[in-house]
């Protein structure tokens, strides 16, 4: 039988609350028993992903963000969503070191960062609309292999 | 933001997590710094942190283009395992040296 368990959040755009997006991801995904290095990965992803929703879909104006996590036995996907200004060109957007705010110091990162930790990034996004980043990861591939490992 | 001068060198002691939310505070007391105390060094401390995100590489570049104009240095110490891969990832080692400190 297949484990699957999903939670939603929606929380205001306000930094502040980047901290607890990513703990709160974190602890639904403990269940899977991941490794710390895969918790710091999703956490990381998480925080990009929020970050961007915060500062470029909403510019900084308080509006909702949204985090669904799903868990399909191993796989642990996770999606932020924004109903903010979306993104014109995705192509461009997710090139490393492509930032639209160097003024602020952005390390144009984000995208890059998401795509190192997880396996998989997509991004769907309309101008106007909003932007939905849908990132995937297998957690504990390697635990079988510790687990069976006889002392 | 906790900090300590001694003379052209600053050392910012980051927090236990370096994200958008805390980093825009600290870039504006660390330029304040910079400027105020004509700053050639910045030594980035993490001994405290276990959770930084691409905001923090901004931080670092941000800080290195201002003093770099002056031939200054960025340099980070006590960073862990999991600080260095952000690091190293980023490409900002190419512009900063980490300090490695011996293994006790």
């Amino acid at each position: 039988m297949k484990n699957t368990n999903e939670m939603e959040i929606r929380f205001d755009s306000r930094s502040a609350n980047e901290g607890f997006a990513r703990v709160a991801v974190a602890s639904f995904m403990t269940q899977l028993n991941p490794t710390v290095e895969e918790v710091a990965d999703v956490k990381t992803a998480v925080s990009e992903a929020v970050t961007n929703a915060i500062i470029h879909g909403y510019e900084n104006e308080i509006h909702k963000v949204c985090i669904r996590c799903r868990i399909d036995d191993n796989m642990f996907t996770v999606e932020v969503s924004d109903t903010g200004k979306g993104i014109e060109n995705i192509e461009e957007a997710m090139r490393p070191m492509y930032t639209t705010k160097p003024e602020q110091d952005r390390s144009g990162m984000g995208f890059a960062f998401m795509e190192a930790f997880m396996d998989s990034v997509e991004v769907e996004s309309e101008p106007g609309k909003g932007t939905k980043v849908r990132m995937k990861k297998t957690v504990g591939k390697g635990r079988e292999i510790w687990t069976t490992q006889s002392l | 933001m906790k900090y300590q001068v001694q003379e052209n060198c600053l050392t910012i002691y980051l927090p236990r997590e370096v994200d958008h939310h805390n980093a825009e505070e600290m870039k504006r007391e660390a330029d304040a710094v910079i400027d105020r105390n004509h700053i050639k060094y910045v030594i980035f401390d993490f001994d405290r942190t276990d959770f930084m995100d691409s905001s923090g590489i901004g931080v670092i570049m941000g800080r290195y283009k201002t003093i770099s104009l002056i031939g200054g240095e960025v340099w980070a110490v006590h960073a862990n395992a999991r600080i260095r891969k952000i690091l190293t990832l980023s490409g900002v080692t190419k512009i900063m040296q980490i300090y490695e400190e011996d293994e006790t």
